[in-house]
């Protein structure tokens, strides 16, 4: 093997790295860089986002690492909104006294592990990408140690996270007994040959453990609860890149090692969309707090994603990563918003908290209206064109009864993001003064407020073209 | 019966004996040594396989590392197993159901294997004598799984800054030593004359 063409090719992994390395070292022994630290963090992800979306592809260190336009365009959004994610929490932090160099640290680490997930050729690499982000996130999921909820989201989300990588883990193994080879490229000769029962079975294990990373119904116990308790900038970075890069990693297992079992493993993924879409519409309904709305609402998209994937062609799958990225935009806005918005001192976090908030910062309101209305996927923002191209792809492929379930599911989350616009138009203005908001936290949320009511139109097509060509690199081995 | 036959049965009957203790036992300390019996008779049907790296790594990794700290968390913690052991009846159903599950999950994997082999025609073994697979080890994880190798490294990294960041605390007020201070002492700084009137005392 030619370790420096090997090397070169990982060009991102290797800046990442590295750059956490130094990040840390200059952080532990400078207690006041802290915010050079974060900078120098920004950075390192703008410059290794730059790298991978410019560098060559191909397959090295024994096909366990891939550089292709799949795994470029996840690494370009996973390291865009892992930067976002620094800009927002590292402020957050400060201004609650909690600033940490090991937060950005972390964050990169994170980052790091989801690029290798989405770069990931074989079984192996696929578990420890998994393992590095996740460790990453439970440690971030508990930051704020002395708040009792932030302790517990950590908590909870470290044993059923351990839980699933034992599933997966599980699935892992059968799979490579079954198939002789963890590399995808020799699962796929073999499930060629005729995929026999124990490699199924492996397979239904993967997905399963896969689908609590992405707080999948069933395995979503965990997102509710997490998202209530972790700090809200990193619930924005939990529910937006690990998402993305499962997503693509799911696709990549599913279309390129299994791409002769489409049948089999179909069944798997709809029954999960649609249990996703169910529980995610119904259960947000009774959601008071607006972080434990967030994570139904995550719930319910995530299983559209699904459905888009479920169609097991390219278009299916560009349709997911479209969907993916137009979605991540409006979390990360919404959350910018709860992020920027304080009564009294507090953080807005429930219904009551923002009721009449168009009279006191009509700004903020309508930003959140214009996220609620893409959330709930209305014509003219950008949510409908994602849940247009999903619904499109799943009829193509005939999967017609699903894209109708998913249409009537979506009206009933309409409810829930609708009660959220009428509370802050029409409810009395409960009293105390709303404080100023910060303002990289009121930047992002405009930014991803008029990306999603104007911006789509001038991105939609290119969009729409980068995740065709990284659906292409999936579907073509 | 050949001698590895006996081995075999006599490993084997321990380790099954010593699990099922495991679970019985009353004292969650006797458990604990019971496991590690676990451990080393599992590491012994390694080697009767031929698969001595695998069985040193069992006992350097799980009965040096992981057992004793179970060690540690049963003695040091005071967890009240008799409370952990409550609601066992309640439980049963829904805990009996995932056994019989995976028993029969076990049974169809068995089953599947006697019959295709489970990719024997993939798993090449060395050629006797050649090098040993302690080596053979050695070869492939600096130069074919370098790049796992490297990302495992950083799995360990995060999980030691994670508990740094989750347990450190600096509390103010607390001396610690600084040897340059220590070193850069001198009888001048370190010492103070005082002259004492008569019936004064020392002034502060």
């Amino acid at each position: 093997m030619n370790l420096s063409g090997a090397l070169s090719l990982a060009l991102p992994e290797l800046v990442l790295t590295i750059a956490a390395l130094l990040l840390l070292v200059v952080g532990a022994f400078s207690k006041k860089a802290i915010s050079m630290v974060s900078l120098g963090a920004g950075l390192a992800l703008t410059v290794a986002a730059f790298l991978a979306a410019t560098g060559p592809a191909g397959m090295q260190f024994g096909g366990s690492y891939i550089a292709d336009n799949a795994a470029a365009f996840a690494k370009v959004f996973i390291y865009g909104f892992s930067a976002v994610a620094i800009l927002l929490g590292d402020r957050w932090l400060k201004r609650l006294d909690n600033q940490s160099f090991e937060f950005p640290v972390l964050i990169v680490i994170a980052a790091l592990g989801m690029g290798m997930m989405a770069s990931a050729g074989d079984l192996i690499s696929l578990y420890i990408g998994i393992e590095l982000h996740s460790l990453a996130l439970y440690v971030l999921a508990a930051f704020r140690r002395d708040d009792a909820r932030s302790s517990e989201a950590g908590l909870k989300y470290f044993v059923l996270g351990a839980l699933s990588s034992g599933m997966l883990l599980y699935g892992a193994s059968l799979i490579y007994g079954f198939a002789g080879s963890t590399r995808f490229d020799v699962i796929a000769t073999a499930v060629q040959a005729g995929a026999q029962n124990g490699v199924l079975f492996g397979l239904v294990f993967l997905i399963c453990g896969l689908a609590f990373k992405i707080s999948a119904a069933p395995f979503h116990m965990w997102t509710p609860d997490v998202y209530e308790g972790a700090p809200t900038p990193v619930v924005m970075f939990i529910t937006t890149a690990p998402k993305l890069a499962a997503m693509v990693l799911i696709a990549r297992v599913l279309i390129d090692a299994f791409g002769d079992a489409v049948e089999q493993w179909r069944q798997v993924v709809l029954a999960i969309a649609m249990i996703s879409v169910v529980v995610g519409a119904f259960a947000g309904l009774v959601q008071k707090n607006l972080k434990r709305l967030i994570a139904y609402s995550s719930i319910a998209n995530i299983g559209y994603a699904l459905i888009g994937l479920s169609a097991a062609n390219q278009q299916g799958v560009a349709s997911m990563l479209v969907f993916m990225v137009l979605y991540m935009v409006d979390v990360t806005g919404f959350l910018a918003c709860l992020m920027a918005l304080k009564r009294e001192g507090r953080p807005m976090e429930t219904l009551a908290d923002i009721s009449g908030l168009f009279r006191q910062k009509p700004g903020m309101a309508l930003v959140m209206t214009v996220l609620s209305f893409s959330f709930l996927g209305l014509p003219p923002f950008s949510g409908f064109w994602g849940k247009f191209f999903v619904f499109r792809a799943a009829l193509n492929a005939g999967l017609w009864p699903v894209a109708v379930a998913g249409l009537v599911l979506s009206v009933v989350a309409a409810f829930f993001y609708l009660r959220v616009i009428k509370v802050m138009w029409f409810d009395p203005a409960p009293q105390g003064a709303v404080a100023k908001e910060p303002v990289e936290a009121k930047a992002v949320a405009i930014v991803a407020g008029l990306f999603s009511a104007a911006g789509i139109w001038f991105a939609l097509s290119g969009l729409d073209h980068l995740a065709m060509n990284a659906a292409a690199a999936l579907s073509q081995r | 019966m050949s001698l590895q036959a006996v081995a075999f049965y006599l490993m084997a009957l321990v380790s099954v004996v010593s699990a099922l203790l495991v679970v019985s036992a009353k004292n969650p300390v006797h458990s604990v040594l019971y496991l590690i019996t676990v451990f080393f008779s599992a590491a012994g049907l390694f080697v009767l396989m031929g698969a001595e790296f695998l069985a040193m790594l069992l006992v350097v990794v799980y009965v040096g590392a992981v057992a004793v700290l179970f060690l540690f968390v049963v003695m040091m913690l005071d967890v009240d197993f008799v409370a952990l052991r409550q609601g066992f009846a309640r439980y049963l159903p829904i805990g009996g159901a995932i056994g019989v599950i995976l028993l029969v999950e076990m049974v169809l994997v068995a089953t599947a294997v006697a019959e295709h082999g489970a990719a024997a025609k993939y798993a090449a073994p060395l050629a006797a004598g050649e090098i040993s697979n302690t080596e053979a080890i050695g070869r492939v994880l600096y130069t074919d799984y370098l790049y796992l190798f490297e990302a495992a490294g950083l799995v360990l990294l995060v999980a030691m800054i994670g508990a740094l960041v989750l347990t450190l605390r600096h509390r103010p007020g607390v001396k610690r030593q600084n040897i340059a201070a220590q070193v850069g002492r001198t009888p001048a700084k370190g010492m103070e004359i005082v002259q004492i009137k008569d019936g004064a005392g020392i002034p502060e």
